[in-house]
């Protein structure tokens, strides 16, 4: 049934500080809305529980992407529009903008956030993998102060968060790479605009001397959270990529996973996706 | 149910005129078009993001009208498909699905023509893959695409044809 709009207070305080303060004075109260794109889809199917809202809209500090020596750092409302133009984005972090560019349609994509995405926490967004391979970190900031913290662990079960009631997620910081990493990104999904993950990977492997000298590897759709595939990528460290090692991985990656059946797929289906787009992943590196 | 908050005053553009309404922050922008400020021709298909049938440009980039909190149209300058014809005089993308027969039943056809519209600001030149990209948001249930697709080659020709030839 639909919601009835009166009973939902939302409002755009026009500076973080405002927020902030909100946040800190009446903890749990407020949950934020950045893109609205999954919010007001619970809204009009009203399921949507929270009944106060506070639009992020208005901050102009939580936009924009800055290219600093080591870093590049992505304010938490800049759009899947922004990510997929930005040249630097383009050349250092590919999968992010694959990611941006196969997350919903260009009008999600225009309101879309990256930071929305992440305190979403859908085990099936898209971004999250790829910001997984980058060892990306988010920043919280909140009345007390502002912290950086690995975005790897940052999810720690279904939707939960290592996040306190009074923080905002302000900007997610990428580290450069000084060398050239082999990278992937493949998204399975019933159609190819719109659809929502059955499976989605990032990889990332820096291969020297025709064996793996570091390799990362995530995925989305298979687990509470979306993961790295930690025991894998452990397994193929040093390594140089056969055939019996791919047959190898695909086992580890079983082990660590847990996909389950759900609306859009089923669990005996995404661990078959998802081995073979790792294998797809590590025969790329022998090229 | 009860009463949280009270109804907002917001100001905005659409379609080239300044517009108010008083509403709820939270209600759709899709019902404050529709119902408020009677601009009918913007369609609610799914009302969930997936059909682009409620699709207008506000500050100039598509988005789902139905996925826009009230709130935030204010100060916004809006575009729905009653501000794509200027005055009598169609554009390209409308005379072409006239056209191509473009349209069947026409609940998605506002929504297609904005999408098609909005392609064609950002690529003039569009190949077959950008498109598709450009109306992979929209969903139709009648023509198949096909006449769509053709109907957005088309507008593409007729607006090359009427810009000045030498530049």
């Amino acid at each position: 049934m639909r919601a009835y709009v009166p009973a939902y207070d939302l409002r755009a305080p026009s500076s973080l500080s405002e927020v902030l303060a909100l946040l800190a004075r009446e903890p749990g109260t407020w949950q934020l809305m950045a893109g609205g794109t999954d919010l007001m889809v619970l809204l009009e199917a009203g399921k949507l529980s929270h009944k106060r809202f506070l639009s992020v809209a208005k901050l102009d500090d939580l936009r924009g992407i800055e290219a600093a020596r080591e870093f590049v750092i992505v304010g938490a409302m800049t759009t899947y529009t922004e990510i997929q133009n930005h040249p630097i984005l383009q050349s250092e972090f590919p999968l992010l903008c694959s990611a941006a560019r196969e997350t919903g349609s260009i009008a999600t994509q225009n309101r879309g956030t990256l930071g929305g995405n992440i305190v979403n926490a859908s085990p099936a967004a898209d971004s999250p993998p790829a910001l997984l391979v980058y060892d990306a970190e988010v920043e919280l900031v909140s009345e007390r102060g502002a912290r950086w913290v690995p975005y790897h662990g940052f999810h720690t079960g279904y939707k939960k968060m290592q996040m306190a009631a009074d923080e905002l997620l302000r900007a997610i910081r990428l580290p450069r790479r000084a060398k050239k990493w082999l990278q992937f990104y493949r998204k399975v999904g019933t159609r190819r605009a719109q659809a929502i993950s059955k499976v989605c990977i990032a990889g990332a492997a820096l291969v020297e001397n025709g064996a793996i000298s570091d390799i990362r590897i995530a995925l989305g759709s298979v687990a509470p959270v979306v993961m790295r595939a930690v025991k894998t990528e452990t397994s193929l460290r040093g390594v140089s990529i056969t055939p019996t090692v791919i047959e190898a991985a695909r086992g580890t990656l079983a082990q660590e996973i847990a996909p389950i059946d759900d609306i859009r797929s089923t669990a005996r289906y995404r661990l078959r996706v998802a081995q073979n787009l790792l294998q797809e992943f590590l025969s790329q590196l022998t090229k | 149910m009860s009463e949280l908050v009270s109804r907002i005053h917001i100001q905005c553009r659409v379609n080239g005129e300044p517009r108010h309404a008083e509403t709820f922050p939270m209600a759709r922008l899709l019902d404050v078009l529709r119902e408020e400020l009677r601009l009918t021709g913007t369609k609610e298909g799914c009302g969930e993001g997936e059909c682009g049938a409620c699709s207008i440009l506000l500050n100039g980039a598509i988005v789902n009208s139905c996925l826009i909190p009230a709130i935030e149209a204010d100060g916004a300058d809006i575009r729905t498909i009653e501000g794509i014809a200027s005055g009598d005089q169609l554009n390209a993308v409308q005379k072409a699905f006239l056209e191509c027969g473009g349209a069947q039943c026409g609940i998605c056809t506002p929504g297609m023509v904005i999408a098609a519209t909005a392609l064609l600001e950002r690529h003039p030149h569009p190949n077959d893959a950008e498109i598709r990209e450009g109306l992979a948001g929209n969903l139709c249930r009648c023509t198949g695409y096909q006449k769509i697709f053709a109907a957005v080659v088309r507008a593409c020709e007729l607006s090359t044809e009427k810009k000045p030839v030498s530049r």
